[in-house]
C-alpha cells in the first residue's frame, strides 16, 4: 500500500463515520418530515428524534468537514475536479446544511407556534435534500462523470439514473439507520408505542433501501461498468456482508432484538456498501480518469494527515465514545 | 494543474470575491464568539462554584445556552466556507490544498473536540457533578484557541507564504507543489501577529457584547446583582484585553509595513516611497495622497521605524496591476478600527479610575450607554480589520505567488449564488437575533434558564415525557 492509498483509506474511514452518524441524523429529519401534519400526533415521535439528535448532531457533522479537508489536502486535484463539475448539487447540499442546522438549532428556542413549525419544517425538509444531493455527487463520481481536469458538464454529470438513484439511496439508508437507532432510544425511555412506531419504519426503510440498492446495481451495470465489475468481483464479500446484515436487521427488528444487536447489524449493512464502493473504485479516485497515486500531495503533507488521524483515533474517538455513552445513559439532558 | 484561464473565469471574479467577503464577514463574528464565549461561561461557572454564588451559576448557564446557538451558526457558516474553497476557488485549492491543508487538518481535531465537549457541557448541567461539569468545559476553551490558531495559520500563510517548493523553481511561474514543510507553513512569520490579534479580538467582541446586553438591561432599570455581575465579569476581561490588543495591533501594523509594504502603503495611502511621511487620519485616498484628512507630520514614518527619517515604501514601488483596489476604503477601515480601539481604551481608563476610587462602576448613565454600544463597535472593528487584511492583500490570493483571478472557478452563475447567499444569511442573522431575544425574554419571565429543577440536581420529572420541548 502506498502512502496515497493510506490517505485514501483515511478518507474512506471519515466517509464511513459520516455515512453512519451524519446519515442517521439526516434520517431523523426524514422521520420528522413524515411524522404527519397533525401537531399532536407528530409531537411524540418528533420529541424522540429531537432528544436523540440534540447532543450529538454537531459532533457528527464534523465528519463532513474531516472528509472535505482530507480530500483537498491529500487530493487537491480531485477535490477541484469534483467541485468544478458537480457545483450545482454541492451548492444545493451546502444550502441544505445551512437550513438544516439553523432549523434544528432554532427550533427549540424560538417563540410562537408558527415559527416553531417553520423551523421544524425547514429542518425536516433540508434533512432530505442534503443527503439526496450528496448522494448524486457520489453517484456521479462512481459513474465516472467527473473528468480528472474538472469542469465537466454541470448538469448531465449528475442528472442521470445512477446519481439520482444513489441520491435516493442515501436518503433511504439514513432513514433506515435512524429508525433502528431510535427504536433503542424509545425503548430506553420506556415508550413502548414509540418503539413499535420506529420498528415499523425501520423495516419499511430497510426494504426501500434494499430495493434501491438492487436497482442501483442495475444502473451501475449500465452506467459505471468499471465499478460494477469490481464490485461484483473484489467487492463481492462486502456486498454479501451488507446484504446479510440487512437481512439480519429485518429478522432482528421483527423479533424485538435488543439494541446492542440491531444497531451493529444496521451499521454493518451501511459499512459494507461504503467500503464495497471504495474497493470497487480502486485504484481510482475518479473512475476511470484519476488514480489515487496521481496528484496525491507530497509525502510531508500526507504524513501530517496520518498524524492527525492517529491523534483523532487516540483523542477524538474516545471523546465521541464518552459523548455517546453519556447521551445513551441519559446523563445529558435538555429542555 | 496550471493552465491559461478561460475568459469566462475572469467575469466571475467579482461576484466570487463578494461572496467570499460576505460569507467570511458573517462567519468571523460567530467564529469570534465561538473562540471566546466558552471562556466567559467558565469564568462565571468557576466563580459560582468557588464562592457558592447562585447568580454566577445562573449567568454561566444562560451564557452556555447562548453559546450553543452561536456555535451552531458558526458551525454551519464555517461549513459553507469549506464548500467555497471548491465552489469559488478550485484552482487555489487544487494547487495549494496540500500546503495550507495541513493547518486545516489539525483544525479538524480541535473542531471535533469542541463540538463534543460543548454538547457535554451544555447538556450536563443537571446530571453531572458540579466540578466534573466545569472541567468538561475546559477542553472547549483550549480547542477554541487551538482551532483559531490553525485557521489563522492558513490565513497568515496566504499573507506570508512559505514552506513549499514549486516545480520549475520560479515562484511566480506557476509550477506544481513538489515539497511541503508543514512546520514552516504553519509557523509562518505572519502567524505571530495575526493569531494573537484575532484571538484577542474574539475575546473583546464577546466580552463587550455580553456586557452591552447587561448595560442595556441596567439602563432599563434592571439593576439587580445578576445584571451587575453580568456586566462586570465580561467587561473586566474585555477591558484587560484592550490595551494588549492595542500593542499587538501596533506590532502587526509595523510588521505589515515590513512584510507587505504595498498593503501598508494602501492602508496609509502612501503614493511614493519617501521619508518624513505624514500620518493622515480620515480623508480620501487620491493619486496625490490623502485629501481631507487630519495630517500629523512625520508621524507615519515614526510609527513604522520610531524615527522621522524612516522611509515608508509607497504604492509606486510595484506596477499598478500589483496594487490593492479601494484604497480609500482600506484607509478608512484601518482608521476606524484603530479609532474604536482607542475609544475602548478610554472607556477602560474611565472604568479603572472609578473602580480604584470607589469600588463601583461609574454612576452616570453615559457609562452604561458607552458599554451598550461597545459590543457592536468591536464587531465593526473586526470587519474593518478583516477588510484591511483581505482587500489589502489583493490582487493576490497567495501573496506574490498566486493571483486571485487565477484561483477563481470557471463555473458560471456566481452572481446567482451570491444573491442567494445574501438572502439566506440575512434570514439566518435575523433568526439568530430573534431567537436570542426570545430566550432572554423567557428567562426574564421565569427568572431561570431552566423550566424545572435547579442546576446540579435532577429535574423533578427526570423521566423524559412526551412534552417534547
Amino acid at each position: 500500500m502506498s502512502r496515497a492509498d493510506v490517505a485514501a483509506a483515511i478518507l474512506w474511514v471519515g466517509a464511513t463515520f459520516y455515512a453512519l452518524f451524519g446519515g442517521a441524523d439526516f434520517g431523523g429529519g426524514l422521520w420528522d418530515l413524515l411524522a404527519g401534519w397533525d401537531d399532536e400526533k407528530g409531537a411524540r415521535p418528533r420529541a424522540v428524534i429531537r432528544r436523540s439528535l440534540t447532543p450529538v448532531w454537531e459532533a457528527n457533522h464534523v465528519w463532513l468537514i474531516f472528509v472535505l479537508v482530507v480530500l483537498w489536502t491529500a487530493f487537491g486535484g480531485a477535490f477541484s475536479a469534483i467541485f468544478t463539475t458537480l457545483y450545482v448539487p454541492l451548492a444545493l447540499a451546502a444550502l441544505g446544511i445551512v437550513l438544516r442546522g439553523a432549523g434544528f438549532a432554532f427550533g427549540k428556542s424560538i417563540e410562537g407556534l408558527r415559527e416553531r413549525r417553520l423551523a421544524g419544517a425547514t429542518f425536516a425538509f433540508s434533512s432530505v435534500i442534503t443527503p439526496f444531493f450528496m448522494g448524486t455527487v457520489v453517484g456521479a463520481i462512481a459513474a465516472g462523470n467527473v473528468p480528472a481536469g474538472g469542469n465537466g458538464d454541470a448538469f448531465s454529470s449528475w442528472i442521470q439514473p445512477l446519481p439520482l438513484l444513489i441520491g435516493v439511496m442515501f436518503v433511504a439508508s439514513g432513514g433506515y439507520l435512524s429508525a433502528v437507532f431510535l427504536i433503542g432510544d424509545a425503548h430506553r425511555a420506556g415508550e413502548g408505542d414509540m418503539e413499535r412506531y420506529f420498528q415499523r419504519r425501520a423495516l419499511a426503510a430497510a426494504i426501500v433501501a434494499g430495493v434501491f440498492a438492487a436497482v442501483g446495481l442495475l444502473a451501475l451495470h449500465a452506467e459505471a461498468r468499471y465499478v460494477f465489475d469490481r464490485l461484483t468481483d473484489q467487492g463481492l464479500p462486502l456486498v454479501i456482508l451488507s446484504a446479510l446484515c440487512g437481512l439480519g436487521v429485518l429478522v432482528a427488528v421483527r423479533r424485538h432484538a435488543p439494541a446492542w444487536l440491531v444497531r451493529p447489524l444496521a451499521a454493518g449493512a451501511v459499512v459494507g456498501v461504503v467500503w464495497g464502493w471504495g474497493v470497487a473504485q480502486f485504484p481510482y479516485l475518479l473512475p476511470t480518469s484519476l488514480r489515487i497515486d496521481q496528484g496525491a500531495a507530497p509525502d510531508a503533507t500526507l504524513n501530517v494527515i496520518f498524524g492527525v488521524f492517529v491523534v483523532a483515533a487516540i483523542v477524538v474517538l474516545p471523546s465521541l465514545g464518552l459523548l455517546y455513552t453519556l447521551s445513551q445513559r441519559d446523563m445529558l439532558e435538555h429542555d | 494543474m496550471f493552465h491559461v484561464l478561460p475568459l469566462a473565469a475572469a467575469s466571475e471574479l467579482l461576484p466570487a470575491r463578494e461572496q467570499m467577503a460576505f460569507t467570511l464577514g458573517f462567519h468571523i463574528i460567530f467564529a469570534s464568539l465561538g473562540i471566546a464565549f466558552p471562556a466567559y461561561m467558565l469564568i462565571a461557572n468557576y466563580r459560582g462554584l468557588r464562592r457558592n454564588d447562585p447568580d454566577a451559576i445562573e449567568l454561566a448557564r444562560r451564557w452556555s445556552k447562548v453559546a450553543a446557538v452561536t456555535f451552531a451558526v458558526g458551525a454551519i457558516t464555517g461549513t459553507v466556507i469549506s464548500f467555497e474553497f471548491g465552489l469559488l476557488w478550485p484552482e487555489f485549492t487544487a494547487r495549494f490544498g496540500d500546503v495550507f491543508g495541513v493547518a486545516f487538518a489539525i483544525e479538524g481535531i480541535f473542531f471535533f473536540l469542541e463540538a463534543i465537549f460543548i454538547a457535554i457541557y451544555l447538556f450536563g448541567w443537571k446530571r453531572l457533578s458540579p466540578w466534573a461539569h466545569f472541567w468538561s468545559g475546559v477542553p472547549i476553551v483550549v480547542c477554541g484557541l487551538g482551532g483559531a490558531l490553525s485557521v489563522l495559520a492558513v490565513n497568515s500563510w496566504m499573507n506570508q507564504p512559505q514552506g513549499f517548493t514549486l516545480s520549475g523553481g520560479l515562484l511566480r511561474a506557476g509550477g506544481e507543489v513538489t515539497e511541503v514543510d508543514p512546520l514552516k507553513v504553519i509557523f509562518n512569520p505572519a502567524l505571530a501577529y495575526e493569531a494573537p490579534h484575532m484571538i484577542l479580538a474574539g475575546y473583546m467582541l464577546t466580552g463587550f457584547l455580553i456586557a452591552s446586553v447587561y448595560a442595556v438591561g441596567m439602563l432599563r432599570g434592571r439593576r439587580d446583582r445578576r445584571h451587575r455581575l453580568g456586566l462586570l465579569i465580561p467587561l473586566t476581561v474585555a477591558l484587560i484585553a484592550t490595551p494588549i490588543q492595542f500593542m499587538v495591533g501596533d506590532t502587526a501594523a509595523r510588521s505589515i509595513a515590513a512584510d507587505q509594504p504595498v498593503k501598508f502603503a494602501a492602508m496609509e495611502c502612501v503614493q511614493e516611497s519617501h521619508t518624513h511621511v505624514t500620518e493622515y487620519i480620515g480623508g480620501r485616498c487620491t493619486e496625490d495622497g490623502v485629501k481631507g484628512g487630519i495630517g500629523i507630520p512625520n508621524f507615519d514614518s515614526w510609527l513604522v521605524g520610531f524615527s522621522a527619517d524612516t522611509e515608508v515604501v509607497g504604492l509606486d514601488s510595484v506596477p499598478a496591476s500589483d496594487r490593492p483596489p479601494a484604497n480609500t476604503m482600506l484607509h478608512l477601515a484601518f482608521d476606524l478600527m484603530v479609532g474604536i480601539c482607542c475609544a475602548l481604551l478610554a472607556l477602560g481608563a474611565w472604568f479603572a479610575f472609578v473602580w480604584w476610587r470607589r469600588r463601583d462602576i461609574p454612576r452616570t448613565r453615559w457609562f452604561l450607554r458607552a458599554v451598550a454600544v461597545s459590543g457592536v463597535a468591536v464587531g465593526v472593528a473586526i470587519e474593518c480589520g478583516w477588510i484591511v487584511t483581505e482587500v489589502g492583500r489583493q490582487p493576490w490570493i497567495v501573496y506574490e505567488v498566486m493571483r486571485t483571478e487565477e484561483a477563481v472557478t470557471g463555473a458560471s452563475g456566481i452572481w446567482f449564488t451570491l444573491a442567494g447567499v445574501v438572502v439566506l444569511y440575512a434570514a439566518l442573522g435575523t433568526a439568530t437575533v430573534l431567537v436570542l431575544r426570545s430566550m432572554a425574554r423567557r428567562w426574564r419571565i421565569t427568572g431561570s434558564a431552566e423550566d424545572g429543577g435547579g442546576p446540579y440536581e435532577p429535574a423533578p420529572a427526570a423521566a423524559p415525557s412526551g412534552s417534547g420541548r
